[in-house]
């Protein structure tokens, strides 16, 4: 069964969002897509200062077997990208919801629709994990 | 419903990712895909590949049969338990399978064909063998694992009899014999030394346990993929195909044209010869940060474009790799349309690793 940390909002394309003190958000993707996905080999994270919308592509995530959009979930601009990716693409595999992270953003206005950890999980369960 | 080997539920109960492969439900990968790469690089690995279809040809002619089946000429197999790889070619000279033949004695030979192309092999097998009277058998009642790494062959023998033990370690590269029952041949799809047993299929699951239990990792057609795309081994249907011929497909050293050899798909590659070969199968390295994958675009400069047939991320190498088919007058730089990105690629010829070592610098 794949970690699912309750302080933490999710959407139904498996990335998760983490609201920092400062009202940034810190995006990436979930225990249960880096599961699906296998070893990560190389990630492809956008540029700060890049303006987004929810459900566009805005980086990429590379497996052995296959490259997956990862999709914005906010409306905002990015501020940074992790660059240590670049180098140990494989943080993702071992720790997704730390050092794994993929970019900050900068929300503008209400977030889209996202789901909490329970709704999530629930998600999850019915795609079988 | 897929077909499953006599491993399958070994494979579940291990919690191997299950996916369809050329109709079976087979083990993409167990854990960790790269792990278990590694571990055939520096150590010994085992796979189930009792998918692929096992075919016992047998008869007076089988020699003569497979002389116009066969691309390569098995003239070459004047020692019992040799094995020769070549194609099976239609009359338009486009491959309809690669395989291994084994020469078990003057009348009875033993091809070992993909599992994706069971169906059309064994009709075309059975149809050319008809006026050799030529019997076609299907060993469905062999399963068959493939034991590799620098360690592979230790851990086998030490399954064995003393005299078997024996046997089996004196088998050169590309024999094989039966030895205690099983058909073992130091044969491989992964660039590494190790054997292919073929045995019962009732007794391959206590092999498999026999070897997990000595430390042999369980691979699954991930780390196959990888391993012998590293190795510089093509896989069919990927890097060629019924509408690709072997000279444009790297596999020019499988057809032996000498000696006025009369095989089937011979005058089609005379004809292609003749003509100008126009595309070469060839080796591509990414010089920048990304992953090469199928059907991407290549664009050699001057020389027109052509497509990546299989790519992936070589955990060796810690850098893409390709085989890709480009213009027979492409220069040693190419660029590969990644995603909308053009990135530079060296051209260079497979392998691009051979026993655990980079041969591509």
């Amino acid at each position: 069964m794949s970690k699912v940390p309750s302080d933490l909002k999710y959407t139904r394309t498996h990335e998760w969002l983490r609201t920092l003190p400062d009202g940034t958000v810190e995006v990436g993707i979930t225990d249960h897509a880096q599961h699906a996905l296998g070893d990560l080999v190389f990630v492809e994270v956008p540029e700060k200062g890049r303006k987004v919308t929810p459900g566009e592509p805005f980086a990429v995530v590379e497996s052995v077997k296959a490259a997956s959009d990862v999709y914005a979930p906010v409306t905002g601009e990015v501020i940074e990208g992790n660059a240590a990716l670049a180098n140990a693409p494989e943080s993702i595999n071992t720790d997704p919801y730390g050092g794994g992270w993929l970019a900050r953003v900068r929300p503008e206005g209400a977030p889209g629709a996202l789901l909490t950890a329970a709704e999530y999980e629930k998600l999850t369960a019915e795609e079988g994990d | 419903m897929a077909r499953r080997t006599p491993l399958f539920a070994i494979h579940q109960a291990a919690g191997a990712r299950i996916v369809d492969f050329g109709g079976w439900d087979m083990p993409l990968q167990y854990g960790s895909l790269i792990a278990e790469h590694h571990a055939v690089r520096r150590a010994a690995g085992v796979f189930d590949v009792s998918h692929m279809c096992v075919v016992d040809l047998e008869g007076e002619a089988v020699r003569p049969f497979l002389l116009k089946l066969y691309a390569n000429d098995v003239g070459k197999l004047t020692v019992p338990g040799k094995a020769l790889y070549g194609c099976l070619l239609n009359e338009r000279g486009g491959v309809i399978d690669d395989l291994i033949v084994y020469y078990l004695g003057e009348q009875w030979f033993r091809a070992v064909v993909n599992a994706g192309t069971r169906d059309k092999d064994l009709a075309w097998m059975r149809r050319q063998a008809e006026p050799f009277g030529v019997s076609v058998r299907e060993r469905a009642d062999l399963a068959m694992l493939a034991v590799q790494g620098p360690e592979a062959r230790e851990r086998v023998v030490g399954l064995l009899s003393g005299a078997g033990a024996e046997r089996a370690l004196a088998l050169g590269a590309f024999f094989g014999a039966e030895i205690d029952g099983w058909f073992i041949s130091r044969t491989g799809y992964t660039g590494e030394d190790g054997f292919e047993i073929m045995l019962p299929a009732r007794e391959a699951e206590a092999l498999w346990r026999a070897l997990t239990g000595a430390g042999v990792v369980p691979c699954g057609l991930g780390a196959r993929d990888t391993l012998r795309l590293e190795a510089g081994m093509n896989l069919y249907g990927n890097d060629m195909d019924e509408n690709t011929n072997p000279l444009e497909s790297g596999l020019a050293w499988t057809v032996a044209m000498g000696r006025g050899r009369a095989f089937i798909g011979r005058e089609a590659l005379e004809a292609l010869r003749a003509r100008g070969l126009e595309r070469k199968l060839a080796g591509l390295v990414l010089e920048e940060r990304g992953v090469l994958r199928a059907h991407q675009r290549v664009i050699a400069p001057g020389a027109g474009e052509g497509e990546i047939t299989s790519g992936t991320f070589s955990p060796t190498l810690e850098r893409s790799i390709a085989l890709a088919r480009i213009p027979a007058s492409a220069s040693d730089q190419v660029q590969v349309d990644v995603r909308g990105k053009l990135l530079a690629a060296r051209v260079v010829k497979p392998p691009f690793v051979r026993h655990g070592k980079s041969l591509v610098g």
